[in-house]
Order: C-alpha cells, then sequence, then structure tokens
C-alpha cells in the first residue's frame, strides 16, 4: 500500500499505509491524524482539510479542480502548495507523498 | 417564556423535516438556528449546487430543497428563531429549559440537536495581533454602512460578499480589494463591476496579496499586505474588512454533558436519543457505526426521534403509527380539506 506522511504543526510526523482510491483526508480520518477536521465529509464544501504540499511534490498531483481553489479561499493561511486533502486520491503514483498540517484548521 | 413540546437546533434540511415528522404526529416545536435564514448549509454552502440524491427527486438546488420543505410544513405555521444560537440548557424536574443568546427562553419535554457541525461563525484573519482591532475597525460583517462614509476602507476576499462591499461602499468610501489570487468567485456581473471601477480609478485592486501585519496603537494607522513573491507593501486605512466565508464551529453545544466523539454527538438508532434523556440527535452531527452524511438518513434520523420525543410531551398517551395516505387525523394536521 502506498505510504503517506503527514506532518503536524508541531513537526510531529506520521507515516502510514493508505489503500488505494482513498483520499488523502481519508487516510489521515481513520488513522486519528490530529489536526484534519474534514467538517464536510469529503465533499468539498468547507475547507477544514487544509493541508501543504511538499514543493517537490506540488506538480505530480492531478491538478486542482474550480471548486477546490473557491474553498482554499477560506481555508486558514493558505499558501501556494496549499490543497484540500480529500481531493487528493491515494494511489501507487503518490506513493511517499507528504503533506504537512497547518497550525490550525478555522 | 415560550412553551413547546420540541425544541430544534438547526433550521437545515434535517430540522425542517424533523418538523413534519413532530407535527404529522400532534407535537408541536420551535426552530432556532444562529443563520440569518432558513436551509442550514443547503441554503449558506451549496444553493446553486445540484443534488441527485433526495429520493424520487433526480436532481434539484440546495435552494429547492429548502424551499419545497419549507412548503412541506407549511401547516404546521413553525416559528423560526434565527440569528440566535442555543447557549445554556438546563432539566428542571421533566422539562428542559432553554436560553438563546438573544435572552429568549423555551421550555420543552425534549430537545432535538439538528445543528450539522455546528453553528457559521465568520472566519476571521489569522493575524495574531488584529484582535485588539475586532469589533471596531477590524469587521467581518457590516450593520452600519454609514461609519465608512470618507474613510479608506480595505477589504479582503474574493467571493460575492466582498465583491458586493466593494462595489456598494465605492460610492462614498475610498476601497481598496485585496484577494489571494488572481481569481475572484463570485458573479460575473460583480467582477465585472469591480474591475470597471478599477478602470475608472474608484477602487484599487492587490491580487496574489495576504494580510500581513497591522500598525496602529489604539487604532489602526496603516496595514502590511504581503505578496507571493514575498514583497511587502503599505496601506494607510481607516478600516479592514475580511469576507473569507464562514466556519462551522459546535459552540456552546460542547458545555452540555453530552458524549462526543470527535465533532459527533454519539446516539443510539432506535430512536437517536443521546446519553441525555430527552435529548436527540439527527443529521451530520451523530454518529453511530455505519453513519452516513447523507440528507436522506437524516431525514430517516428526524423521522424516529420525533417518535422518540413522544413519550416525553405525551406520557400519558400511547403513540399510534399511521399513514398519512390513510389517516384523517394526520390529514387534518396537514390541513389536508377532504
Amino acid at each position: 500500500m502506498p505510504k503517506i506522511t503527514y506532518i503536524e504543526n508541531s513537526e510531529k510526523s506520521h507515516t502510514i499505509e493508505v489503500a488505494n482510491g482513498l483520499s488523502v483526508m481519508e487516510g489521515a480520518v481513520q488513522n486519528d491524524i490530529p489536526g484534519i477536521d474534514a467538517d464536510c465529509g469529503g465533499g468539498m464544501a468547507c475547507a477544514t482539510c487544509h493541508v501543504y504540499v511538499k514543493e517537490e511534490w506540488f506538480d505530480k498531483l492531478p491538478i486542482k479542480e474550480d471548486g477546490e481553489e473557491d474553498m482554499l479561499d477560506m481555508a486558514f493561511e493558505p499558501k501556494q502548495n496549499s490543497r484540500l486533502s480529500c481531493q487528493i486520491l491515494v494511489s501507487d503514483e503518490i506513493n511517499g507523498l507528504t503533506v504537512s498540517i497547518p497550525s490550525k484548521q478555522g | 417564556m415560550i412553551k413547546t413540546d420540541t425544541l430544534i437546533i438547526g433550521a437545515g434540511p434535517v430540522g425542517l423535516f424533523c418538523v413534519h415528522q413532530l407535527g404529522i404526529i400532534g407535537l408541536k416545536c420551535e426552530v432556532v438556528d444562529n443563520l440569518d435564514k432558513i436551509g442550514g448549509q443547503c441554503i449558506e454552502l451549496y444553493p446553486d449546487k445540484p443534488i441527485y440524491d433526495i429520493p424520487a427527486v433526480p436532481e434539484c438546488t440546495g435552494e429547492e430543497l429548502t424551499n419545497n420543505l419549507i412548503d412541506q410544513i407549511k401547516a404546521f405555521k413553525t416559528n423560526f428563531h434565527l440569528n440566535e444560537r442555543v447557549e445554556e440548557l438546563k432539566k428542571i424536574e421533566k422539562k428542559w429549559l432553554i436560553k438563546t443568546n438573544k435572552g429568549t427562553e423555551f421550555e420543552a419535554s425534549s430537545i432535538i440537536i439538528a445543528a450539522g457541525v455546528g453553528s457559521f461563525e465568520p472566519r476571521k484573519f489569522f493575524t495574531k495581533e488584529i484582535e485588539k482591532y475586532e469589533g471596531k475597525q477590524i469587521l467581518y460583517s457590516i450593520k452600519d454602512k454609514t461609519i465608512f462614509k470618507d474613510k479608506t476602507v480595505t477589504i479582503f476576499g474574493g467571493g460575492d460578499s466582498a465583491l458586493d462591499w466593494a462595489i456598494e461602499l465605492s460610492n462614498t468610501s475610498k476601497i481598496v480589494l485585496v484577494h489571494r489570487r488572481d481569481d475572484f468567485r463570485g458573479m460575473q456581473a460583480s467582477i465585472d463591476k469591480v474591475n470597471q471601477l478599477k478602470e475608472e480609478g474608484k477602487i484599487e485592486v492587490y491580487t496574489k496579496y495576504q494580510l500581513d501585519s497591522v500598525k496602529g496603537e489604539d487604532k489602526i494607522e496603516s496595514i502590511a499586505i504581503k505578496h507571493d513573491d514575498d514583497s511587502i507593501k503599505e496601506i494607510k486605512t481607516d478600516y479592514v474588512l475580511g469576507f473569507f466565508g464562514l466556519i462551522m464551529k459546535l459552540g456552546p453545544i460542547t458545555e452540555w454533558g453530552l458524549n462526543l466523539d470527535k465533532k459527533t454527538i454519539p446516539v443510539n438508532t432506535e430512536n437517536f436519543e443521546t446519553n441525555k434523556e430527552g435529548i436527540f440527535a439527527i443529521g451530520d452531527i451523530c454518529s453511530y457505526p455505519g453513519k452516513l452524511r447523507l440528507i436522506l438518513s437524516g431525514f430517516h434520523e428526524g423521522a424516529l426521534a420525533a417518535r422518540g420525543c413522544f413519550k416525553y410531551a405525551k406520557p400519558d398517551e400511547k403513540y399510534r403509527f399511521e399513514f398519512t395516505t390513510s389517516s384523517k387525523t394526520v390529514k387534518s394536521r396537514l390541513g389536508v380539506k377532504e
């Protein structure tokens, strides 16, 4: 299974195996990674699963849909490498992906 | 003090259908919601987005769903207490006493929490030093627009609220509009209007900028905004408005002694009662094994919770199951003329 690394704002790092087809958000929620709230449950209707994608990975991910960029306007401290983790689907291609979690979600 | 059988917290689709289910079994209810309108997430987050999984409704928008639900409960003449948030609950003998932030008080034999992911509150700036100016020169909503007359107002945000206020206030104030990216997500007509006002020199627009810091002692004198390339620009301003949409917060619900699992309230699946007798939770806010966050699941949960409320409202009567198609009593409650 692909490994995804989540780095908390405190810099504590969690590397876990997430099954193909789940989202990076679901991987976090199912493994109790703190700091990813996902209030809307993955519907792209909030911005509380916001993560920063490590630079070298950002361009390798499928590009954002319009709706995701709109929601990121509302995220806490959005940056150029911001993504909603519910919109990143886990696959073998992203094995090793590293994302950082903002200091808070709202 | 308003006396009723059941108090519903939350006027989203699930709360609305629960009004119907209470109504047909002869229970009265009042509804409280922190938003200024009925409809919850459907109306606040996706009024124009189509929903495809409401049984027997192949496609409808959040707004259409809300309007249909309102239509479906109109016979019950339910009171909605909007712009109010329930703050305190207290049990006195067999009744719950409920108080809102506006001081409205209710007495009810049961409470149904249909509060979604909590109450909607404005998202704020994330710069630390701004707290002391919030509510004075830094605002997230506008109550009295006359205070901005002949002042410089810096507006942050890229959605309709930001654009609409930039356009409106540009008549009487100097407007600076700041957004974190080049694209605005508001209505095209508003975006065009802002561009036109920019050409005419009535609005200054800075994109790819975000708030960096605030300068001033008791009052803000200027703010610094930071570009994506880290360059800083200073702007003299009297007011700063932030329109970053709304965030959902559980708020006082966490203080009522209810069991909580992350941000949800565990319930039983027989009648969706919580660990507190007479308090039920339905819709997105409740959790149980197999829970799906779907509107249709919330409708089912509301139907069962309403029956659960019956024994608290009418302890001496026995609840009898009836179909709307055949029951004269139910039809008369629905105002159906035969």
